[in-house]
């Protein structure tokens, strides 16, 4: 019978490691929609094309087409290619589903090896492999995100986004129209972008409203659909008539808000088509605000040793209100006052 | 703060949810326990949900007919069924890895389909809450019991059938003895493989509505990897029940009611870090598992290949 107890704990222990990491990427956002193609509104200029095309290799650790973390990076480098004038002048290639390290890191060496100009390993969990690798192409830029760590290499760009201050906003929004002053969170592991998002948005509405009752529940995974619509159910049980949450496990808790009738916050893309009765706003990234940073100081010469942040201020992060939600005039230009003061700098957001 | 969980809107809502929650082991449960009656190991039920899923999830969409998904998934299901059986019956492959294969194989597919078909998260009007007239007025048992979607229902019928099939008919007999002790019931004139085929149809079948519980009744939405390790702990469950269809349900009910019991803590605000929160069903079900595994006798044939002795 040891046996038996042996198995059934591996077994056990594995279904508990799937239900963690069942998302490939460690960031892995969220979800519904492609975000609108929307002009950065501080982007810089488009770097003027040189004669041979710009070559960048970019691999992922889930599908192009996951609508979240590794879609954001391809619709980017879509949106630089089209700017740029096509293939011609900006040549992209990736690898997707990288969810292997191993098999990544492979990835990055031969990309590398084959002389591209820009290696982007787009998942924080790259980094230690891209550390060895990085020192062996001295010629060769690197990427690495989301993290502000370049491991102090002159040939690796570090880049993230701050996903607290679109968290903050959304907060902003969230105490103004919660009437039963509770509001709910829906978070997957309390680490990265979604501790980052979780931590803002609860900033945003302890700013706007020191009385409301934030509740977090991190379900302990990227990918529990049914969990997360669980942890949905409950924070409504509980009172809360405004949620948001982060990760691709969200649109089961999307679900339960729409049929309670529950405000949603969404992240990382647009959620409003899930749901448009009651999606009020969506922080969207926009990775090529970033890229087209880092594609500047790769033809002026300088190949790494910088990070950068895709946030408001910068167009890398964008609040995309839903059309078909009666959003207030006065809530409306609150959420405004606050990006333009998140932007300037009058608004400082701490986390703790 | 403790306090705060034994008020009634907790206890009703951790039950209430546990319930749900349940659902899907359910179904992936029972239909394991069948298999494991007649000697087979399925570890691929995970892939047979998200199949499962997808394909239920897809023809609702489609033709905005929720049972002819569930009837599509239930073919699915039965063709996952009918492969794994040719590789563990006839061609006699170490279950476990088949079915580690399997799972893999269920899993890619349904990405692919998702990523072909749809291309985006949907959403689809799934099973609507039933509400059983009078019982369902009761306060707090009506909302526990009585409001639940009509796959919900089936799935806690599924206990007693099933233990009544295993118990009480000849077909349970036969699935039994070719489980124990596969020589004798050959010599008797029990066609092992043609037992064992159906037992892991059946359980392809079932694993499929399982995933369709959850994409067309409990979440309306299909999502990669949505099922996300649940068909590893129908298996565990098989193992913590016993191979009995009550015991199944209490192992499901339990590892559930727990789940949705840490959910409450973090929304109370009662201060557990998360991830000790999370943990909780899972080192739960191992500490039970390993109390009660002195009671608990597999079937003998488990995992071994029958081959007829000539």
């Amino acid at each position: 019978m040891k046996k038996f107890v042996w198995f059934m704990t591996l077994v056990l222990a594995f279904a508990l490691v799937l239900s963690a990491c069942g998302a490939p990427a460690t960031e892995a956002p969220v979800v519904t929609q492609a975000p609108a193609t929307e002009a950065p509104t501080a982007a810089p200029t488009v770097p003027p094309a040189p004669a041979k095309p710009f070559r960048v290799a970019v691999v992922m650790p889930s599908a192009i087409n996951d609508l979240a973390f590794s879609q954001s990076m391809y619709d980017a480098l879509v949106r630089i290619q089209t700017e740029m004038g096509g293939p011609g002048k900006f040549e992209f290639v990736y690898s997707e589903n990288m969810f292997v390290v191993d098999d990544a890191a492979a990835a990055i060496r031969d990309y590398a090896t084959q002389g591209y100009d820009l290696v982007i390993a787009h998942g924080s969990q790259y980094g230690s492999s891209l550390q060895e690798i990085a020192p062996d192409f001295p010629k060769t830029s690197f990427a690495w995100g989301t993290t502000v760590d370049t491991f102090g290499q002159p040939n690796i760009f570090a880049y993230e986004a701050a996903s607290q201050e679109g968290g903050y906003v959304n907060g902003v929004l969230a105490a103004t129209l919660s009437t039963s002053k509770v509001i709910g969170v829906v978070g997957p592991i309390e680490t990265g972008d979604a501790k980052l998002y979780v931590d803002g948005f609860k900033a945003g509405v302890k700013a706007t409203n020191p009385d409301i009752d934030v509740r977090v529940s991190y379900i302990g995974s990227f990918s529990d659909v049914a969990l997360a619509s669980e942890a949905a159910t409950t924070q409504i049980a509980a009172g809360a008539d405004a949620l948001t949450g982060t990760a691709q496990m969200v649109v089961g808790a999307i679900g339960k808000a729409e049929e309670a009738n529950v405000l949603w916050f969404g992240t990382q893309s647009n959620q409003s088509s899930l749901a448009p009765s009651i999606v009020v706003a969506s922080q969207v990234y926009h990775w090529e605000v970033v890229l087209k940073e880092m594609i500047s100081k790769i033809q002026a010469g300088t190949l790494g040793g910088e990070s950068f942040r895709a946030n408001l201020a910068n167009g890398g992060e964008v609040i995309e209100f839903n059309p078909d939600y009666a959003l207030s005039a006065e809530a409306k230009s609150l959420a405004e006052t606050t990006i333009k003061g998140i932007i300037d700098g009058t608004i400082k957001i701490t986390l703790p | 703060m403790i306090s705060d969980l034994f008020s009634t809107t907790v206890l009703i809502g951790i039950l209430a949810s546990g319930i749900r929650l349940a659902t899907p082991y359910l179904y992936a449960s029972i239909g394991e326990v069948f298999g494991q009656k007649s000697g087979v190991l399925n570890l691929g039920i995970e892939g047979q949900m998200l199949l499962g899923a997808f394909a239920a999830f897809y023809v609702a969409l489609t033709t905005g007919n929720l049972w002819l998904g569930v009837l599509v998934a239930m073919i699915v299901g039965a063709v996952m069924g009918l492969a794994m059986a040719f590789v563990t019956v006839n061609l006699r492959a170490q279950q476990g890895i088949s079915g580690i294969g399997f799972y893999l194989f269920g899993m890619g597919v349904s990405d692919l389909l998702f990523q072909k078909l749809l291309g985006t998260v949907e959403t689809v009007k799934g099973f609507p809450k039933i509400f059983i007239p009078g019982l369902s007025d009761i306060p707090g048992v009506g909302e526990i019991f009585f409001s639940q979607n009509l796959l919900v229902y089936i799935a806690y019928l599924l206990v007693p059938i099933a233990w009544f099939v295993l118990n009480k008919t000849t077909l349970g007999l036969k699935i039994r003895s070719v489980g124990e002790n596969p020589d004798a019931a050959d010599s008797l004139g029990v066609s092992v493989a043609r037992i064992r085929y159906f037992t892991i149809i059946l359980g392809g079948i079932l694993s499929a509505v399982a995933g369709a519980s959850l994409s067309i009744a409990l979440l309306n939405v299909f999502q990669q990897n949505m099922t996300s390790g649940l068909g590893f702990i129908a298996v565990a469950l098989v193992y913590f029940g016993a191979w009995k269809p009550a015991g199944v349900l209490g192992g499901a009910l339990l590892f559930s009611m727990i789940n949705s019991l840490q959910l409450w803590i973090q929304v109370l605000g009662i201060p557990i870090p998360s991830d000790i929160a999370v943990m909780m069903p899972y080192v739960l079900t191992i500490l039970v598992l390993v109390a009660a595994v002195s009671r608990v006798r597999a079937p003998s044939a488990l995992t071994k290949p029958f081959e007829r002795e000539d």
